[in-house]
């Protein structure tokens, strides 16, 4: 398909979902430095906060480092072009978090819901349009519905006021023709001026694919981030993408050279880990399982000695959604006491 | 005690219907009114053929009858945007209002923690929290009765079918009154609860997690003895409260997996949330009755 012109937002992800392989632990100083670089590349959309989204903090998902109202407070001061989202889960944060978000001025609100359960979003989702934020409703592990019961659930969204929807592959499970066939679907039921988004994981490494399958069949906002940095196996890699888009003559207004540049000298650096298709992270999307799932999996193989492979496994065979962190842990004593490992 | 004491209850979606069926069985409460705000809601049909009086015209359509009918308990399982004005006129006429909304207008009532409390405290209107707050409010009680917690975090876990627009509608009500419980109730210095809302099919089990952080280094045994005994305090209104894991000491951290199964009453088993909230409505409710019949609490019409 001839893309040659089309626009596209890129919208990043390395200080939001690039918080989970940072264990919600990047600095001040570490935020600045990568959105800086961003901005100056320019990327005209960065997410930040906790990895969860506005009030992720806490034992299930992990203390940050520092507060959301301390990582917008340090970036949005300093962005020259670029501006700034905040994603928020209701039953994890709400509108007094969202409130927050808008004082320190953030331009977007992503209202994240599970991908049957919009309905959830009513109450955040109207706020947010009604204090005149660019607001997004964000269907989770979309792999889990039709694109029938996407199109439901995104008119839903964009009832209570979203003036953008995404199909969100949080599993990294959905192959091309998947994401075809739910953005196609979705674009068509909703408004011409609704605008369309997709979020990608790299965990079968179709991020760059789904990504460019998901602009031919209608999006025009894409989520990727600096060197991958992201939960999983990562997020689609915002410099290949960036370039992907340069050779087919699709616009994103990105500096394809300095964005590789900020992802391999001001990302790549603060990893504690590679962001890469390891067999934990393939098993994620080849499971169908919530990409942030995958540390806190690893975490529970060293302490009751079960492989976080068969954990993932099993959390995907119980229908494990996005926030179900808790059952993890619970998963791995239940599985090893059943093998006798555990009293 | 062949007297009871005659209730009415307003809305009837998931909630409200399950807590219908409690009653029925109650030696101490006959539920006597239904209230909607649909004709044709099915709740409003299935409470008829129960054999209550019911009306579609809401809080309003009752009012007239509070007094012919000797109602005075009323519960509330509508939304915490219409809890309070459905109080205001109730308590008017002397009623009191047992709150299953996450309104919290009145004091918290979670009631193996602290149901006896309540008492001779002459309050017309007592909240249940939320079904969350019920499910892990015992653990994180049963965790600083032994030491100091710092900080409790709670995370309640629903199957989607057994969430009604009520509850989505509310969802930041229902985090913020189960934190708010969680510290008052449950005795945690700061609290924070978390809700998912989950598809699967077939529905899973209503399953919860309490993480508390003490101040000092846990006293293993005496926490664990604490849950049993606290878990059997539960039981005894829910019989299908248990524990699946844990606790888990790691560090300051002590977590407690549960789940909760229903009786089935209105929705199958794995609404162990419906049952939960509205057994301890109705467990608390039974308490008030016991007192009213005994003479020791006399109703009395609130002036706004």
């Amino acid at each position: 398909m001839n893309m040659r012109g089309k626009l596209v937002t890129v919208h990043d992800m390395t200080l939001r979902d690039g918080m989970h392989p940072k264990r919600h632990q990047m600095t001040l100083e570490q935020m600045v430095d990568i959105a800086t670089g961003l901005d100056e590349a320019g990327v005209p959309l960065i997410e930040v906060t906790h990895g969860d989204g506005l009030g992720g903090s806490s034992v299930n998902y992990g203390f940050p480092a520092h507060t959301d109202e301390e990582y917008l407070g340090a970036v949005i001061p300093r962005m020259k072009q670029a501006k700034i989202s905040a994603l928020l889960l209701p039953g994890i944060g709400t509108v007094d978090h969202l409130k927050m978000a808008c004082e320190l001025g953030v331009h977007t609100i992503r209202v994240a819901t599970h991908c049957s359960e919009a309905d959830v979003a009513e109450q955040h989702i109207t706020l947010a349009r009604k204090l005149g934020l660019d607001t997004v409703g964000f269907l989770m592990m979309a792999h889990m519905n039709s694109p029938d019961g996407l199109v439901a659930q995104a008119k839903l969204m964009e009832g209570y006021g979203a003036n953008c929807i995404y199909v969100t592959d949080s599993a990294g499970y959905m192959l091309p023709d998947d994401v075809k066939a739910r953005v196609a679907a979705v674009r068509e039921a909703l408004a011409p001026e609704t605008e369309l988004g997709f979020h990608g994981h790299h965990n079968l490494a179709m991020g760059v694919a789904n990504s460019i399958a998901a602009v031919e069949a209608g999006a025009n906002r894409i989520d990727a981030a600096a060197a991958g940095l992201g939960a999983g196996a990562g997020n689609t890699p915002l410099e290949v993408f960036v370039a992907v888009c340069d050779r087919m003559g699709i616009k994103t207004g990105i500096d394809t050279f300095k964005v590789c540049d900020v992802a391999e000298d001001r990302v790549v650096p603060i990893m504690d880990h590679p962001i890469r298709v390891d067999r934990d992270s393939l098993t994620l999307g080849y499971a169908g399982v919530y990409s942030s799932f995958l540390l806190f999996a690893k975490r529970a193989e060293k302490k009751y000695g079960i492989s976080a492979r068969e954990i993932l496994v099993e959390l995907g065979r119980r229908g494990m959604v996005g926030g179900q962190e808790d059952m993890i842990e619970d998963t791995a004593i239940t599985l090893a006491r059943a093998r006798g490992l555990l009293a | 005690m062949s007297q009871k004491i005659k209730c009415a209850l307003i809305g009837p979606g998931n909630i409200g219907t399950d807590l219908l069926y409690k009653l029925k069985r109650s030696p101490l409460l006959e539920p006597v009114w239904m209230v909607g705000i649909d004709p044709t809601s099915e709740g409003l049909r299935r409470a008829e053929e129960l054999g209550l009086k019911v009306t579609s015209e809401g809080v309003d359509g009752l009012l007239p009858h509070v007094a012919k009918d000797s109602i005075q308990i009323v519960f509330d399982a509508t939304s915490a945007y219409v809890h309070a004005e459905n109080s205001r006129k109730l308590n008017a006429l002397g009623v009191l209002m047992i709150d299953l909304t996450p309104a919290a207008i009145g004091p918290y009532c979670v009631p193996p923690v602290n149901l006896k409390a309540h008492i001779g405290k002459r309050e017309m209107n007592v909240n249940m929290v939320t079904c969350g707050g019920q499910a892990t409010i015992p653990m994180i009680a049963a965790i600083s009765r032994v030491q100091k917690v710092k900080y409790g975090e709670i995370v309640a876990t629903v199957a989607s079918r057994s969430a009604g627009p009520g509850t989505r509608k509310n969802i930041d009500e229902f985090t913020r009154t189960t934190a708010g419980a969680v510290e008052r109730v449950g005795g945690a210095e700061r609290g924070k609860a978390i809700i998912i809302i989950n598809p699967a099919e077939p529905p899973l089990i209503m399953r919860d997690t309490v993480h508390c952080l003490t101040e000092e280094t846990p006293d293993q045994a005496a926490i664990r003895e604490s849950i049993h005994a606290m878990i059997s305090e539960v039981q005894k209104y829910v019989p299908g409260y248990r524990l699946v894991n844990g606790p888990v000491f790691d560090g300051n951290r002590v977590s407690v997996f549960l789940e909760v199964q229903g009786l089935g009453d209105f929705l199958p088993t794995y609404a162990g949330n419906l049952d939960i909230m509205t057994a301890a409505a109705a467990r608390t409710a039974e308490m008030f009755a016991e007192e009213i019949i005994s003479g020791a609490l006399k109703l009395e019409p609130v002036v706004a």
